[in-house]
C-alpha cells in the first residue's frame, strides 16, 4: 500500500523531521485559504497521486499569487494526471498540497528498503538527488552509498555519520542529517515500511537540510497492526476492479489481453498465463482464486473476469490438490449458469478425482464448457476459442 | 537418503487444534508421518487426534522429543510461534502461515540463523519426503518414492512438476516449497546445497518465479558448486513491472527480477531451462537420459 506525499510529510512532522508547511486541500477556495494561513508571496502546488515522475507531466508548479494556486487545483481537482510511471489513464488527483516555497541550493537523494538478499532494512544516500536514481544506480553505482541496519539493534548514530560525511556535508549539516537518518529508520520500522524515499532531501540556501518530497510504502501483511495507516488508504488510487477482488481475498490483476484466466496458486496462475502467452494469446488478468476454489468466490471471479468487456474466452486451470476436483467442477458449472456466462470457458481440472470433476462438466449441459485434456490442450484450446469468439 | 525429512522424523504441529491444523494433521497422520503432538497454549494435557496436546513447545519437545515442527498459527502469531520452537530446541520448523509482516521475518531470520535452527516458508506447501514423512498441505497422493529434488517457491506450481516426475516414473527424493515471501527462512541455495549432497537425489528441479533476486544466486551457486543435472522453469515471463502479483515477492521492481533475466543466469549456469511448465517432466528426461513412462 503506498501513501500520498502530503500523508507521508504529515508522518515525517511527527518524528521531527523537517518538512515544509503545507496544507492538502480539496477545492480551489480551500487552495487560495492555504496559500493565506502559509504566508509568504511564493508556494509550490503539488497534485497529490500514487506515481512518481509528477514533476515533468506538469503535476508541480511554483505558483506567486493566490488565483494562480487557485487555478492550479481547479485544473487538477477531479482530473487525472498522466505520468510516465502511470497507465494511458493516469492517476485521480485526491487532493493539491499547498506548500510553502523552499530556496534550493543542492539535491540529495535519500532512501530505505528491505534488501532482500541481505535480509536487511538498506538505506541508501546520494549527492545525485532529484534525478532518476535507478539511472545512476545502473551507470554508477560508487555514488551510491549503502547503510545496512541491523534488525535487533535499529540504526545507530554513527552510520548516519558515515552517510553525511561521505556525501560531502559540513558542519552542522552533520547533526541535521544523522537527525533526519535516525528519524526515518525509527519510521521505517514503527511503521512496517518496505520502501521509503526523500527525492530530494534538498540543502537549502541557508544551508539547513529539507525532506521536498515523501515515498512511503506500507508492507500490506502489516496493515492489520498499523490503524493509522489503514486509516490513510486512498481506494481512488486503485484499480476497482482489483479493489472489489481483494474484498474477496482474490488476487487480481488486470492486463491488456482478450483471454481471461482463473488458477489457484500465484505461481501456477502466472505459469498459466505464460503458456497462454507461449501460444500466441493475449491473458487479460492474473487472478489467483486461492486454494479453497468455492463455488461463491468461482463466481466472484467470473463475475470480475467478465466485468473486463475485453475478454473472449475464459481459461480455467485448478489443481485440485486436497480439494477435489468434482466439487471444484460444481462449483465452476452453478457460477457459469449463476452469473450467466456467455463466452466459451475452457476447463483444466487436475489432481484429486480429476476424471469425475470432467463428468460433472460434461454433464453439466452447458455448451460453452469445453474440458481440456491437458494444459497444454486447455491454452490451445483457449486461444482458438478467443480467436472465434466475437 | 533424503533431504530434511524422513520416517524417523518426529513431528509437531504449533496451531494443533485449529482447522488449518486438524486438517492437515489428520491428513499427515494418514500418510504416515510420525506426528508425536500439538501445542495449543490452554489445552495441555488433553488429547486431539489421539496424541498429545501441549501448552508450550518445550513441553512437547521434553515429552516427545520432537525434530521437527509445523506452523498453521495466524499471521500475527507466527513471529512468536516460530521463535518459541526455535528456542525450545526443534532443528527444522516449517511454517505455512501466509501473510506475515516483513519485518517479523527480518528478526525472525536472523534469529533462526543464530541459534542453528532450519526455517522453510512461510507462505509455503512444506516439505515430503515421498513415502516417509509429509510436512505441510501437499496433497500427498500425487507424489512418488524417487530420484528427483524439487525446490521451488510456488504451491500448485510444485504439483504440476510432481505431478510429470510421477507420472513419468522417475518419483522425488524430497520436495521443498520455501515459499512466495521476499524473506524466506530457506532459500534456493540453501535447499540445493542438501540435493546436491544428498545420494538419493539424482537430478534437481528448481522452480522459481519473478521478482528478488534468488533465482540468480542459486545460478552463481549452481555454476561454482552444482554437478547434479538441473531443470528450472522461472513463471511469470508475461507479468508487467511494478504489480504484485499474488506473490509478496511476485513483483518485477525497477528493471530487476525479470524472468528473462533469471532464465539467462540459470543457462549461464549450465541449467537447462524450460519455457513451458508442461515441459519440466520430459525435459528432465532429456538431461538425463532417463526412460519416461510418459514417452
Amino acid at each position: 500500500m503506498n501513501l500520498h506525499e502530503y500523508q507521508g510529510k504529515q508522518l515525517f512532522s511527527e518524528y521531527g523531521l523537517p518538512v515544509s508547511r503545507g496544507y492538502a486541500v480539496d477545492t480551489p477556495k480551500e487552495a487560495a485559504e492555504a496559500c493565506d494561513k502559509i504566508g509568504g508571496n511564493l508556494w509550490v502546488v503539488k497534485a497529490q497521486v500514487h506515481a512518481g515522475g509528477r514533476g515533468k507531466a506538469g503535476g508541480v508548479k511554483v505558483v506567486k499569487t493566490k488565483d494562480e494556486a487557485k487555478a492550479f487545483a481547479q485544473q487538477w481537482l477531479d482530473n487525472r494526471l498522466v505520468t510516465y510511471q502511470t497507465t494511458a489513464n493516469g492517476q485521480p488527483v485526491s487532493k493539491v498540497l499547498i506548500e510553502a516555497f523552499t530556496d534550493i541550493e543542492r539535491e540529495l537523494y535519500l532512501g530505505a528498503v528491505v534488501d532482500r538478499s541481505l535480509r536487511r532494512i538498506v538505506f541508501m544516500a546520494s549527492t545525485e538527488g532529484g534525478v532518476d536514481i535507478e539511472k545512476i544506480a545502473r551507470e554508477q553505482p560508487d555514488k551510491i552509498l549503502k547503510s545496512t541496519i541491523d534488525p535487533l539493534l535499529g540504526a545507530q548514530p554513527f552510520q548516519g555519520r558515515e552517510l553525511a560525511f561521505g556525501l560531502g556535508l559540513q558542519d552542522r549539516q552533520i547533526k541535521q542529517f544523522t537527525d533526519i537518518f535516525m528519524g526515518l529508520a525509527r519510521l521505517f520500522c514503527d511503521y512496517d515500511l518496505t520502501l521509503l524515499e526523500v527525492n530530494p532531501l534538498v540543502i537549502k540556501k541557508d544551508g539547513d537540510l529539507h525532506c521536498m518530497d515523501a515515498k512511503l510504502n506500507i508492507d500490506g501483511n502489516a496493515l492489520y497492526r498499523q490503524p493509522k495507516l489503514r486509516d490513510m488508504q486512498d481506494p481512488s488510487q486503485d484499480d476497482p476492479r482489483e479493489a472489489h477482488a481483494m474484498k474477496w481475498e482474490l488476487n487480481y490483476v488486470a492486463l491488456d489481453g482478450n483471454i481471461g484466466c482463473m488458477v489457484n496458486g500465484a505461481g501456477l496462475a502466472m505459469g498459466t498465463m505464460d503458456i497462454v502467452n507461449l501460444h500466441g494469446g493475449k491473458p487479460a488478468n492474473f487472478l489467483d482464486v486461492g486454494g479453497g476454489a468455492t463455488k461463491e468466490r468461482v463466481t466472484e471471479a467470473f463475475k470480475i473476469i467478465l466485468s473486463d468487456t475485453n475478454v473472449k474466452a475464459v481459461l480455467v486451470n485448478i489443481f485440485g490438490g486436497i480439494v477435489r476436483c468434482d466439487m471444484i467442477a460444481e462449483g465452476i458449472v452453478g457460477a457459469i449458469q449463476e452469473v450467466g456466462v456467455k463466452v466459451p470457458v475452457v476447463v483444466r481440472l487436475e489432481g484429486n478425482n480429476a476424471s469425475l470433476g470432467a463428468q460433472v462438466l460434461a454433464d453439466s449441459g452447458l455448451k460453452n464448457i469445453i474440458p481440456a485434456l491437458s494444459l497444454d490442450d486447455a491454452a490451445i484450446q483457449v486461444v482458438k476459442a478467443a480467436g472465434e469468439w466475437s | 537418503m533424503s533431504i530434511l525429512i524422513d520416517r524417523h522424523t518426529k513431528v509437531i504441529c504449533q496451531g494443533f487444534t485449529g482447522n488449518q491444523g486438524t486438517f492437515h494433521s489428520e491428513q499427515a497422520i494418514a500418510y504416515g508421518t510420525r506426528m508425536v503432538g500439538g501445542v495449543t497454549p490452554g489445552k495441555g494435557g488433553t488429547r486431539h487426534l489421539g496424541l498429545p496436546v501441549f501448552d508450550t513447545v518445550r513441553d512437547a519437545v521434553a515429552a516427545t522429543e520432537a525434530d521437527a515442527s509445523v506452523i498453521y498459527v495466524p499471521a500475527p502469531f507466527c513471529k512468536d510461534s516460530i521463535l518459541e520452537a526455535a528456542f525450545a530446541g526443534i532443528g527444522l520448523i516449517v511454517c505455512i502461515t501466509e501473510g506475515i509482516p516483513t519485518q517479523d521475518m527480518l528478526e525472525v531470520k536472523l534469529k533462526c540463523d543464530e541459534l542453528g535452527v532450519r526455517l522453510i516458508g512461510p507462505n509455503c506447501p512444506g516439505v515430503i519426503t515421498p513415502g516417509e514423512c509429509k510436512i505441510g498441505i501437499q496433497p500427498g497422493y500425487i507424489h512418488m518414492r524417487g530420484k528427483v529434488g524439487i525446490v521451488s517457491r510456488s504451491g500448485t506450481l510444485t504439483y504440476e512438476a510432481v505431478k510429470q516426475t510421477t507420472d513419468a516414473g522417475f518419483g522425488q527424493s524430497t520436495c521443498v516449497g520455501i515459499g512466495g515471501d521476499p524473506i524466506p527462512g530457506s532459500t534456493f541455495v540453501d535447499i540445493l546445497k542438501l540435493f546436491q549432497a544428498d545420494s538419493q537425489t539424482e537430478a534437481i528441479v528448481m522452480i522459481g518465479e519473478i521478482g528478488g533476486s534468488a533465482e540468480e544466486e542459486a545460478a552463481a551457486y549452481i555454476k561454482a558448486s552444482v554437478t547434479k543435472p538441473v531443470v528450472a522453469y522461472i513463471a511469470g515471463v508475461t507479468a508487467p513491472p511494478g504489480k504484485r502479483m499474488g506473490h509478496a515477492g511476485a513483483i518485477i521492481a525497477g528493471g530487476k527480477g525479470t524472468a528473462e533475466e533469471k532464465f539467462a543466469a540459470l543457462q549461464d549456469a549450465g541449467v537447462k531451462t524450460v519455457r513451458s511448465l508442461i515441459d519440466i517432466g520430459s525435459t528432465l528426461a532429456s538431461v538425463t537420459g532417463w526412460e519416461s513412462r510418459t514417452g
